[in-house]
């Protein structure tokens, strides 16, 4: 299968503007500021695009509710704060082809009425900061950013800002919060980003790769782009595959190959004998079904979720309890703190999966887990909190034997 | 010790930042990043500073220093190590990892080695899972790691410094 994304990256020095030009780079801004914004929209809703970033909203919409505001000014943000467990694919799009995603960020803040747009990406993506602002500053004097873009009446400005080192920034809200020079707490919502986002005003957030299918989608057609992969969610996602694999690696396909082909096919096979696979990072539940497709529904219906596609790989040596324990200290370590479910619920359940890994467990402490799960599930303000407990919920429904294993005599 | 001009050497950089982001509180986090940079820390008189120039109570300012990770009051070492520790660094064996810095090291439990050249966190996934275990020193990369490479890295590190040291 063509990939869409990676398809130049071996081309040598893409990283630089001229080569970027030579093959093929900024048609697609060109082509879009030839038509109008509602009908760069319109094709991208044709494409059936849906957000890579883990929610899998669709971008086409999104961009339209943002578009429709009335408020003034407009951003457009590409959340690029990458911080879910397992996963590194916007690292490779960033750092291989930084002008794809600066030729992506002018073309969606055209899309909407944006007249800004800012670049948040995780603080210790040193390289890829350095590599982004040289594309932008590129891109700047050959006049693809700036006043009156390409002869049109469009003008742009973009941005990069650093984070320092705090996953629940990646949350939208968050993210604006931590924009906004603050601590990355996520607010209540509604109101959604499209009403009131970054300093209150109608934003649009999309993440970097979904950002990055954009310029194929208006060379090629949203049509073209709504054929590939499943057609629930078309297009091809970046799998980010580590764990026991032999081959660890970001693998641009289409949607809906089956897992047991992204690891056997690609990923070299599993390191010993397979046990299970988070499909969407510490974030997703646990499936032991190898047939599973890898498409947003497909892994739902499975009882998971795909998220941003972090498929981490799990051998039949490793203790499923463990598991647990270490996805749970990236949720105590990263809860933000302000709500209780989540700040309390993440230590308690920290403490009990604790007294199971040293084999110290009671029984009733399962039934507690699960209860602490729902409660998080329902009460807990933003989507760390929501989803902390996944691993260790669906782990405690398929491997329960481990946890009984685990349980002081 | 550092001289009154090295250890204001974040001020320049600081001031650059606001004079192109404005006297705004959206300038903060850019600011205490670019202190951490430069001083390995973020001083009192950096503190006070921000506060008189963006006007954002010293509170505040504490306030999103203890919320970001890569952000300290405390002196770091020279070198600063990151080490995940997320699950799939962990299933590649990051706890001897851990162990072998601890050791080499001889952290005994601190943050910071007593003569100020490395200082050890243990953190969040840093995105280079096709690499696991992996860490990073200051802002160089070290993957597919295991206990004798990282003997290996920080006995280099520490010769360095030796020879470095020898030029003063
Ligand atoms: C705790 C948490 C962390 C998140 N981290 C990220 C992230 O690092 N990158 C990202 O693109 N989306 C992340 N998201 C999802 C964003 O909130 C948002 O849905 C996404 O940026 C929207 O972009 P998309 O529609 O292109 O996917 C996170 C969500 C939650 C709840
Ligand atoms: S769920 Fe957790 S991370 Fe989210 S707002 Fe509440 S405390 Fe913060
Ligand atoms: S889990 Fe260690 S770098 Fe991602």
């Amino acid at each position: 299968m063509e990939r869409i994304l990676l398809k130049d990256v071996d081309i040598p020095n893409l990283c630089e503007i001229d080569v970027y030009i030579d093959s093929g780079g900024y048609k697609a801004l060109e082509k879009a500021l030839k038509m109008t914004p509602k009908e760069v929209i319109e094709e991208v809703k044709r494409s059936r695009l849906v957000g890579r970033g883990g929610a899998a909203f669709p971008t086409g919409l999104k961009w339209e509710f943002t578009r429709k505001e009335k408020d003034e000014p407009k951003f457009l943000v590409c959340n690029a704060d990458e911080g879910e467990p397992g996963t590194f694919k916007d690292r490779v799009l960033m750092k291989n082809n930084p002008h794809l995603l600066v030729e992506a960020m002018v073309i969606g803040g055209y899309a909407i009425g944006a007249n800004k747009g800012v670049i948040y990406i995780r603080g210790e993506y040193f390289e890829e900061i350095g590599r982004l602002n040289k594309a932008i500053k590129e891109a700047r004097e050959k006049g693809y950013i700036g006043e009156g873009i390409l002869g049109s009446g469009f003008s742009y400005e973009l941005q990069v800002y650093r984070g320092a080192g705090a996953y629940v920034c990646g949350e939208e809200s968050a993210l604006f919060e931590s924009l906004e020079g603050g601590r990355g707490c996520a607010r209540e919502r509604p109101p959604f980003p499209a009403q009131y986002g970054f300093m209150g005003k109608p934003t649009a957030i999309n993440n970097v790769e979904t950002l990055c299918n954009v310029p194929a989608i208006i060379n090629n057609g949203g049509e073209w782009y709504s054929r590939i992969g499943s057609p629930a969610s078309p297009g091809t996602k970046f799998f980010c595959l580590s764990g026991h694999v032999n081959k660890p690696g970001v693998y641009e396909l289409p949607t809906g190959i089956t897992l047991r082909e992204l690891i056997e096919e690609y990923g070299g096979g599993v390191k010993g004998e397979f046990k299970a696979s988070l499909p969407g990072g510490v974030s997703s539940s646990l499936v032991t079904d190898t047939d599973v497709k890898l498409d947003y529904k497909s892994v739902a219906d499975a009882g998971s979720m795909l998220g941003s596609g972090a498929v981490i790989v799990i051998n039949s040596s490793t203790s499923i309890v463990d598991v647990a324990k270490s996805c749970i200290e990236f949720f105590v370590r990263e809860s933000c703190g302000q709500c209780v479910p989540c700040r309390e619920g993440t230590r308690r359940a920290n403490e009990i999966l604790g007294r199971f890994a040293g084999g110290k467990g009671k029984v009733e402490d399962i039934d507690l887990l699960l209860e602490l799960g729902e409660v998080m599930y329902d009460t807990a303000r933003c989507g760390l909190g929501q989803a902390a407990m996944n691993a260790t919920i669906s782990a405690i429904k398929m491997f329960k034997d481990e946890f009984m294993g685990r349980v002081e005599s | 010790m550092k001289s009154e001009g090295l250890r204001h050497a974040w001020k320049p950089k600081v001031d650059g930042i606001i004079r192109e982001l404005g006297k705004t509180r959206n300038a903060l986090l850019p600011c205490l990043e670019a202190v951490q940079q430069e001083a390995g820390c973020i001083p009192q008189e950096a503190i006070t500073y921000l506060r008189e120039t963006i006007e954002v109570p010293s509170v505040d300012i504490y306030g999103v220093i203890t919320f970001y990770g890569m952000l300290t009051t405390e002196k770091q070492g020279k070198y600063v190590i990151r080490v995940c520790d997320s699950l799939p660094c962990y299933l590649n064996g990051s706890r001897e990892i851990i162990e072998a810095l601890e050791d080499e090291l001889g952290m005994n439990g601190r943050d910071t080695t007593p003569d100020g050249m490395f200082t050890l966190e243990r953190v969040a996934c840093l995105g280079l899972c096709d690499k696991a275990p992996a860490m990073i020193i200051n802002e160089e990369i070290h993957g597919d790691l295991n206990a004798e490479k990282v003997r290996g890295i920080i006995g280099m590190k520490k010769k360095e410094e030796c020879g470095w040291k020898g030029y003063y």
